[in-house]
């Protein structure tokens, strides 16, 4: 219990994440620091960002960040660069290729699936109502007659 | 002795559930009028021993009885009453007999007033109830007993988890609890028509109302989570897209899916075979959702109390639940043949585009949510899936879904017109679009996202205005205000349903799209301006609490001079679990909400303040106070009453849970 708790005193408070003391001075640069930062993993906590966390490696990974971006790097390199120390688990956003195709597929293929099947089976339920059986259009012949 | 006959009596209601999930069963194959009468004594006696079993619970920890485990984690005498009731819940183990303690409500709601039932059904569906009651109250007795008893009593608890200590999340567990367990009768009523091998209209009109219910109860209990997230982690966002979140949004969207295709059923006698894959669907993924967030397999920011044996035994039930029906289903879906044959431009056929769209939806949200788990073991990389994902590969179907509502919901049955639907609706659709242009006039950056969702939800919510304009049919204007009122109250639902997600989508976008963000240290005293308004931090001081300790700030918000509010944001810690918490302050208002959170002190004498402006922040619980109103309002519709009967118990269950 006292684990589930300091795990949960770590865990729960997102507070204050991005502290003032971090952030860069050029608003253009901060912009992009914290758009890369909404996308990578805070790598002991799991389910959130290293924007919203407030655990010290979270802080060193944001600070990392501003350091790459100051030096001029691209944004996609200061993701490589991060991805290369903490491997792809960090990235929120796995990039659509290889195995992590199906995950980016799945939706649409379901939905093409989807409507292919709906539209099928409309089409087999249309077509008993316009055939009708022998017994059904003689009788329909004599109620014409009547 | 209080807590031993609430254990007592625990063991009772699982011998009860036995013999309600068999006997009646058997009855009901023998035709033994006898045994099928079993089912309904059965299930109202099993209300009877669950809620005691409940109540003795409730009195443990309202009395704060440490020599039980579970009070001892998640109790302290200092805590407020209402936490102390709210903690039955706000652990595993209690949260567990509150989900049994609804399911045999649910049960006994049946027995009790479903008289117009066949009783063949009445019996089968009580017996399949019966089956589930059973499955939980194993896993609560072997895995999960909130009646351990300790032998050495401690003389104070450990506390509640100081976030859950909030009226927000005091109810949103049991309004969630409620929607989940809903969503079983719609699956048992699914596996007795099976068995049956028969679904006609009245079927369809049994299971519309528990799915409406148990709809409504999500949609609330969603609600509540997402406001809880927003004014107490103090992070200024309203969703996660965290394996918990999502746990509980796959049921809604399946919910949704099915509360449509129901009507369908009830109304054309088609879409038999879909509507029951959808109902024992819908109950799987709240089976999915309890497996997620009480086993901790995947991991979670919710995370509250996990073990992988627990996790074992859900997966079992699961299993055996939602394979079990699934089996019967491939057997038995031939013999429901469709009646009714439509066109493919047709109300039918939109709500087919409905149904695939939000089934689609609640698959793209499943998968993101195991994906992780699928890297981990099949593909041995350790890979996450984020909030980035779910709105590229998500939001694509809400939009398609909000396009064809407005036109879909106007369709003709069997055979319609798609060009007289749009022609219609032109004055909406130029509205919504005009609105969007508004929106993209004034906006002050270059995102789509604002005006795109300002003209979808206003497309949304003014296509419902027109539809239920339009049923009044033709003539004077003061004749269609007479008819407007004299309307069904399943139209009125209908549109304020559809009105509802209309507002949620530019609400939702408006907020993504249009929030402001401040990040500062701030010295005592000091003014800095926040959009259009300005913020000055007057003082800082120390404040006790029955159980913790605040440093609370006073911030006062001015705009062009003249005083808006004043804000006292504060940072608390509860000693005796440990634990700091954020308490924003926030000046709801009708167009935006000003959203303060005060941070630690800096080195150089101020304190780091966290500032958002959050535009229409109220619209977005509104729009699910809406959505959840139009589901109450055509549960009250006339025909249930009439035919069902089956308002009465989903307005009792309301009423009566959070009470016990």
């Amino acid at each position: 219990m006292k684990r589930l708790i300091l795990i949960l005193a770590l865990l729960a408070t997102p507070v204050l994440a991005v502290q003032p003391d971090e952030m860069l001075a050029d608003p253009a640069l901060e912009a992009r620091a914290r758009a890369i930062s909404r996308d990578i993993r805070c790598p002991v906590c799991q389910g959130e960002t290293i924007d919203d966390s407030n655990a010290p490696i979270s802080r060193d990974l944001r600070l990392i960040i501003r350091e790459r971006l100051v030096a001029g790097d691209s944004d996609a390199e200061v993701v490589e660069f991060i991805v290369s120390r903490y491997g792809e688990g960090v990235l929120f956003n796995p990039p659509a290729e290889g195995a992590n195709l199906v995950l980016w597929l799945a939706g649409p293929a379901l939905l093409l699936i989807g409507i292919g099947v709906a539209v099928a089976a409309n089409r087999r339920r249309v077509v008993p109502e316009t055939t009708l059986s022998a017994a059904e259009e003689s009788r329909l012949q004599e109620i014409l007659k009547e | 002795m209080i807590v031993e006959l609430g254990h007592f009596t625990l063991i009772l209601a699982l011998m009860v559930a036995l013999v309600q999930s068999t006997l009646p069963l058997w009855g009901a194959e023998r035709n033994n009028a006898g045994l099928m009468a079993l089912a309904a004594p059965a299930a109202v006696l099993q209300l009877g021993l669950v809620a005691t079993s409940f109540a003795a619970l409730t009195w443990a920890f309202v009395v704060s009885d440490f020599s039980l485990a579970v009070v001892v984690s998640n109790s302290h005498t200092l805590k407020p009453i209402l936490y102390k009731v709210s903690g039955v819940w706000g652990n595993h183990e209690g949260s567990l007999l509150l989900w049994v303690l609804i399911l045999a409500t649910y049960g006994a709601a049946v027995a009790l007033f479903g008289g117009g039932l066949p009783a063949r059904l009445k019996a089968r569906v009580l017996a399949v109830q019966g089956m589930i009651g059973v499955a939980f109250l194993l896993f609560l007795l072997l895995t999960s007993n909130p009646f351990w008893r300790l032998e050495f009593p401690p003389l104070d608890g450990q506390d509640l988890n100081p976030l859950l200590q909030d009226p927000g999340l005091a109810f949103h567990p049991p309004f969630l609890y409620l929607g989940y367990v809903g969503l079983s009768m719609a699956f048992s009523f699914a596996v007795a028509a099976l068995i049956e091998g028969r679904v006609d209209a009245a079927w369809a009109r049994w299971v519309r109302p528990w799915t409406l219910a148990a709809w409504v109860f999500l949609t609330i209990g969603i609600a509540l989570g997402s406001w809880w997230a927003y004014y107490e982690l103090g992070w200024g966002g309203f969703w996660f897209w965290d394996p918990v979140e999502n746990a509980s949004f796959m049921p809604w969207l399946l919910a949704a899916a099915l509360l449509h295709s129901a009507i369908v059923v009830e109304k054309r006698e088609s879409l038999k075979a879909w509507t029951i894959l959808l109902a024992i669907m819908a109950f799987g993924f709240s089976l999915i959702g309890t497996f997620i967030v009480r086993s901790g397999v995947i991991t979670s920011v919710h995370a509250f109390a996990n073990d992988p044996e627990r996790g074992v035994f859900i997966l079992m039930i699961l299993g055996f639940f939602t394979g079990g029906a699934l089996i019967l289903f491939a057997l038995r879906a031939g013999v429901m043949e469709a009646r009714g044959v439509f066109g493919l431009v047709s109300r039918e056929s939109a709500i087919v585009a409905n149904n695939i769209l939000l089934s689609v939806a609640c698959f793209v949200v499943f998968i993101g949510t195991i994906w992780p788990l699928v890297g981990t073991l099949l593909l041995k990389r350790d890979l996450s899936v984020g909030e980035p994902f779910f709105n590229a590969a998500f939001s694509p179907f809400m939009v398609a879904l909000a396009l064809l509502l407005p036109i879909g919901a106007m369709l003709a049955w069997k055979r319609g017109d798609a060009g007289r639907s749009l022609r219609t609706l032109v004055p909406a659709l130029l509205l919504a679009l005009a609105l969007g242009a508004l929106g993209y006039a004034m906006q002050t950056g270059r995102t789509a996202l604002g005006p795109v969702g300002l003209a979808l939800g206003a497309w949304v919510a003014l296509g419902a205005l027109t539809d239920l304009w339009l049923r009044t049919g033709r003539g004077a204007m003061a004749g269609r205000f007479a008819r407007l009122l004299r309307l069904p109250r399943a139209d009125w639902g209908k549109a304020t349903a559809h009105l509802g997600l209309g507002v949620t989508i530019f609400a939702v976008s408006a907020m993504l799209a249009w929030k402001i963000e401040d990040i500062r240290v701030v010295q005592v005293g000091e003014t800095f301006p926040l959009g259009a308004y300005e913020v000055r931090l007057d003082k800082v001081e120390e404040v006790e609490g029955p159980n913790y300790t605040s440093t609370m700030g006073w911030m006062t918000v001015t705009r062009d001079g003249a005083p808006v509010a004043v804000l006292s944001p504060e940072k608390r810690i509860y000693p005796v679990a440990q634990m700091p918490t954020t308490e924003a302050a926030i000046d709801y208002g009708f167009l935006r909400d000003i959203y303060l959170v005060l941070g630690d002190r800096q080195a150089s004498g101020g304190w780091a303040v966290r500032s958002y402006i959050e535009p229409f922040a109220n619209w977005l619980w509104a729009g699910c106070i809406i959505m959840a109103l139009g589901g109450l309002l055509s549960l009250s519709d006339r025909r249930y009453r009439v035919a069902a009967g089956a308002r009465k118990p989903a307005a009792r269950l309301a009423g009566q849970v959070p009470a016990e």
